[in-house]
Order: structure tokens, then sequence, then C-alpha cells
């Protein structure tokens, strides 16, 4: 049985329709990518299925278990689902430590010695040890963002939802940020990510999804969708990539 | 068509000669005159009301050292102001004779800025000494109505003494005020429908608390509870009817403050807790407050000033305060020289908070511009 199930859901704010009976199956230590112009869904899809937003029709299942409509214990579903921002949004007045204990603490109702050990390994792991008493402010973006992505893991997630998590660094500091998802792909880590990285999407992702007004019009294995695209749409939108030597 | 060379150079030089004359030194020239006879006569002023008050405030029994230092400090202000301004006069001429045109701009300018100087602190020598005569004019009415030294001597410790009732009203209500205005204002963000009659209640309370006038508050409560009969509620000390009062008063525009504040944290931080599986209650707990708090220090120190003057509205329901306390030395003694004492007191309380607060605020200001 898969991991995710999205089944034919749909999403409008008032009368613009952001997803469009979109349906996607995700398996366990599967890595989608998911790609297309902007406003095309993707970090929308994101946020719905760990209902930070709410869908206006169809139902998303994990394991089987219907999680949209009402009566679902959003908390619980959220400690199994992971997301990381684009923006980061680190917790400004919490040390990198305290953002990443916070939620095992409060939530998990983990030891606080466990929790700074399970943290501390963490931040070793991504080479940050040495930040964990600093304030985020006194972070670079792409240590940020390493941290934003520490502070997922730390609850232990089956699913990681990464949104565009790459788009408001310095290109510099795209790659550290990327190495770490290569190291959880690697281990096994079920994620979707929205990125415009087509080369590491090319690279990591077991398929990718290319969205167009709220459903996938394509979908397939990395050299298949980046070599041979069958659909007029992804044609073009990986043509313009290419002209604007994104690709 | 255009004209032959040297004519456009001669016209060009002679306008240029005109811009530079008419730039450097007539205003400079005008304004360090007017300067230095206004300096002229605010010395004469300040010499003269010196003299007179002086010799008043010695035959009215004060030190004659003081009056003698503070005449000198006044004197040695005004003839400082007339040095500044003859030297601003005597740098414009010499501006008006330099042949060169920069040298003639730059002591231009200096004299215009000295001129300038030296205005300012004619304006307020002038206010100062209008304010002492005001002080001292129909056999010293106003000094001896406000300001009887012997009278603020003696009942100095009576009030001192009743200041601490207001300083108790204000630690007590203060500590109130901060947990009851952050319970009203997690009240009034409650989100959904279930949430919905509480918000409602906390806005009503809002409303009903900020439209009432803070001493009808007091009045209410002071001479209203009393008057119940209930167990407990109508057997407490008019401090405690004034803790009560001053609490639902302030704790309505405080928890305005606080909804400010936790409306002012950005939505993602929100999401980000919330997306952690942190409940409301616990994001508001651990990421909202403390996030809001932070915004909002400047604004409730503001709220913690204005409640320690208001402390002096409780006099109202005959609680002895420094206020109340003053009033009878002052209705006594037909003076109201013990009420001076109480302003002072609120004053040098209040005063290092309000600079504290600014403090807060350029501080903010500054870590604002610098980007977060």
């Amino acid at each position: 049985m898969a991991l995710l199930e999205i089944d034919g859901v749909t999403k409008h704010y008032g009368t613009l329709e952001v997803l469009s009976n979109l349906s996607l199956s995700v398996d366990e230590h599967e890595v989608i990518c998911l790609i297309g112009p902007s406003g095309c869904g993707k970090s929308t899809l994101l946020r719905c299925i760990n209902r930070l937003e709410e869908i206006s029709l169809g139902e998303i299942r994990i394991h089987g278990d219907r999680i949209t409509g009402p009566g679902v214990d959003l908390d619980r579903l959220r400690r199994d689902i992971g997301i990381v921002f684009q923006g980061y949004n680190l917790f400004p007045h919490m040390t990198v430590l305290q953002n990443t204990t916070l939620a095992p603490l409060k939530v998990l109702g983990m030891k606080r010695r466990e929790a700074e050990d399970r943290a501390m390994a963490f931040l070793e792991r991504i080479g940050l040890a040495h930040k964990a008493g600093d304030y985020p402010d006194r972070l670079s973006g792409g240590q940020q963002q390493r941290v934003a992505i520490v502070r997922a893991l730390m609850m232990d997630p089956m699913l990681l939802l990464l949104d565009e998590i790459t788009s408001a660094l310095d290109p510099e500091l795209v790659a550290e940020v990327l190495d770490i998802v290569r190291d959880l792909a690697a281990r096994g880590m079920t994620m979707m990510l929205a990125t415009h990285e087509m080369g590491f999407a090319r690279e990591v992702a077991n398929r990718i999804c290319f969205l167009q007004a709220g459903k996938i019009y394509e979908q397939g294995p990395p050299a298949e969708i980046f070599g041979n695209p069958k659909g007029e749409r992804t044609q073009a939108f990986l043509r313009s990539l290419k002209k604007a030597g994104r690709l | 068509m255009a004209a032959p060379d040297h004519l456009m150079a001669s016209e060009e030089d002679g306008r240029a000669a005109a811009w530079r004359a008419r730039a450097v030194t007539r205003t400079h020239r005008g304004r360090a005159a007017l300067t230095l006879a206004l300096a002229v006569l605010t010395f004469v002023a300040v010499a003269v009301s010196v003299q007179h008050i002086g010799s008043f405030a010695v035959s009215q029994g004060i030190a004659s050292i003081a009056v003698v230092v503070l005449g000198a400090v006044a004197a040695l202000a005004a003839a400082m102001v007339l040095v500044i301004a003859a030297r601003a006069f005597l740098k414009s001429l010499a501006s008006a004779r330099s042949a060169d045109v920069y040298a003639a701009r730059a002591l231009g300018a200096e004299a215009s800025m000295a001129a300038w100087q030296a205005l300012s602190w004619c304006g307020a020598l002038l206010i100062v000494t209008a304010g002492a005569w005001f002080m001292v004019v129909n056999d010293a009415a106003v000094s001896r109505t406000f300001f009887d030294l012997a009278l603020i001597r003696d009942s100095a410790s009576k009030v001192l003494w009743a200041f601490g009732t207001n300083i108790v009203i204000f630690a007590v209500s203060a500590v109130l005020i901060v947990i009851w205005s952050l319970l009203v204002a997690v009240a009034r963000t409650l989100p959904g429908d279930a949430g919905r009659p509480l918000r409602f209640l906390a806005i009503a309370y809002g409303d009903l608390f900020r439209g009432l006038p803070a001493i009808i508050t007091i009045y209410l409560i002071g001479f209203g509870l009393p008057l119940t009969n209930l167990p407990v509620l109508s057997d407490l000390s008019s401090t405690a009817y004034a803790i009560i009062a001053l609490t639902l008063t302030y704790g309505a525009y405080t928890s305005e403050v606080y909804r400010a504040g936790i409306e002012g944290v950005h939505h993602s931080q929100v999401a980000a807790a919330r997306s952690l599986g942190l409940s409301h209650f616990k994001t508001m707990r651990y990421v909202v407050v403390p996030l809001a708090v932070r915004n909002i220090i400047p604004p409730l120190m503001n709220n913690c000033i204005s409640l320690q003057k208001d402390t002096a509205l409780v006099a109202i329901i005959g609680t002895i305060d420094a206020f109340n306390q003053s009033k009878i030395i002052a209705a006594n003694n037909f003076n109201l020289s013990a009420v001076t004492t109480v302003a002072i007191l609120f004053i040098v309380v209040t005063i290092p908070q309000a600079r504290f607060v600014d403090r807060l605020v350029e501080r903010d200001r500054r870590r604002i511009r610098a980007g977060g």
C-alpha cells in the first residue's frame, strides 16, 4: 500500500482554482519532485498534505487512512509529516538547540537530556554543532535552512515535505542545503519537494511530476521527463528553463 | 545670433559677482546685527530681573548664597549670549570685507550659525526670565501659593508616607494587569466557532472599560461594592477597591496592546509551530506570546507610566494616598504647596521611565533599520 494517496483533490480560493482534481500516490522511500511554473499549485499541494490548507474536494490518505475531512487529530498528523519552508521560519527568540528541541520536549514529551543529545547528533551530522547556542539571526540563510531541516527531522517524520527550500538562498549557499537532502534520500526518507533546482531534481528524484494549472500534467522518471518529455507544455517549460540557463 | 565672447564673459562675471555678494554678505550681516541688538536687550532684561528678583528673594528670607549663585548663572548665560552675538556680527563684517569669495562665504556661514544660536538662547532666557517674574509679581503670590518652602519641608514626610500607598496600589495592580490582560488578549484571539463566545465577551469587556472614564470606574467600585453586602467583596479596604478598579480599566487597555502584539507575530511562525505538532495553546505559549511581548514592551511601559499617574485618581473614594493627604494639608494651611510636593514626586518617578521607553523605542527603530 502506498504511504500517501492524493485522490481527486481540488482546492479553490474563492473562484480561483489552485488544485484541480489532482491525484498522486507516493510509496515509502520515494523521492518525488514537483516542478512547474509559478502558481501551478506545488506549494499549495504540499500545504494541503499537512493540512495547513484545507482542500475543497477529494481526499488524502496516509497508509490508507483518510486524513482530510473533520475529526482528524491535526497535531497528531503533523508529528508524522514534517515540512520545511522556503523562508526557514526558525523561531527568532530561541537558540538553534531550543528551536530543534521545542517540539520533541513539548509535543512528544521527550526527556530534555535525550532531546538535546538527539539534536546535537543531528547538528553534528550537518556540521553546525558549534552553532547550537546561537540565535537564528547569527546564522546565514543556508545554515538557518539546515537547522530548519533538523527541526523537522527531530520529530522522526514518515514523510518530509520540502517547499522550495533553496529559493530564498544566495546561490553559493544552495549546495550545503541540497547535500542534506541528498543524504536523506540515500537514507531512505520519503520526501516530496517543490523545487526549481532542475539539476538536483534530476539527480535525487525517483519521480518528477510536472504540475500545470493545478493538475499533474506529466510524470515519470527524471530521465524521461528531462530527456524525452511527451507533453507539449512540459517541453515548453523545459525549453524556457534552458533559455534562462537554468537547465 | 551669439554675442561676442568678451561681452558674454563680462556679463557673466557681473551677474556672478552680484549673486555672490548678495548670497554672502547681506543676509548674514542683517541677521547678525538684529541678533546683536536682541542679545543686548536680553542682557539688560536679565540683569535688571536678577537684581530685582534677587533682592526680593533675599528680603523674603531665602539664603543669599543660593540667590547669588542663581543670579550669577543667569547673568553669565546672558553675557555668553552677548559674546556669541557680538562675534557673529564681527564675523559678518569680516565676511563683507573679505576679497576671497570662498573665505567670505565660510565666514558668513559661521556668522549665520552663531547668530541662530544666540537667537535661540535669547528666546530661552527671556522665557525663563518671564517665568521668574511670574513667580514674584503681586508680592510673590504664585510662589507663596505653590512653592511655600517651609510648608513643603514640614509636610514632606507625611506626603511621602502617603505616596507609599500610591506605590502599593501601582505595584499590585501592575502585576494583576499583566496577568489579567494577557488572559483577555488570549480569549480575544481564540480561533474558530468554539472560541466565539469568549471572544465576544473579551471584546465587550474591552469596549466597556476603555469607554468608561477611570475615575467613574473607581467611584462606582469604591462606593458601590461596599453597599452590596456581598461577603468579602463589600468589606475590602478602599486601597483594594482602587486596585480592582484600576486593574479592570488598565486590563482593557493593556489587553489591546497584547492583542496588537499577538496579531503582529508573522503567520509563518504560527505555521512553523503548528507544523511541528504544537497545539494552538502550546503555539501561543512557546512561540506567539514570547515574540509578541518583545514587540510591545514600549507600549506596555507607556501604560505602566500612565497607571502610576492614575493612582492619584483613587483620592475620589477617600483612600489616603499622597494626593489626598496633600489635599488635607492644603485645606488646613490654605496653601497648595503640599500638592506641589506630590506633583514633584510623580514627575521624579515617571521621568526616568519615560526616558527608558524612549531608549527602547530608539533601539527598536535602529534594529528595524538594520534589517531585523
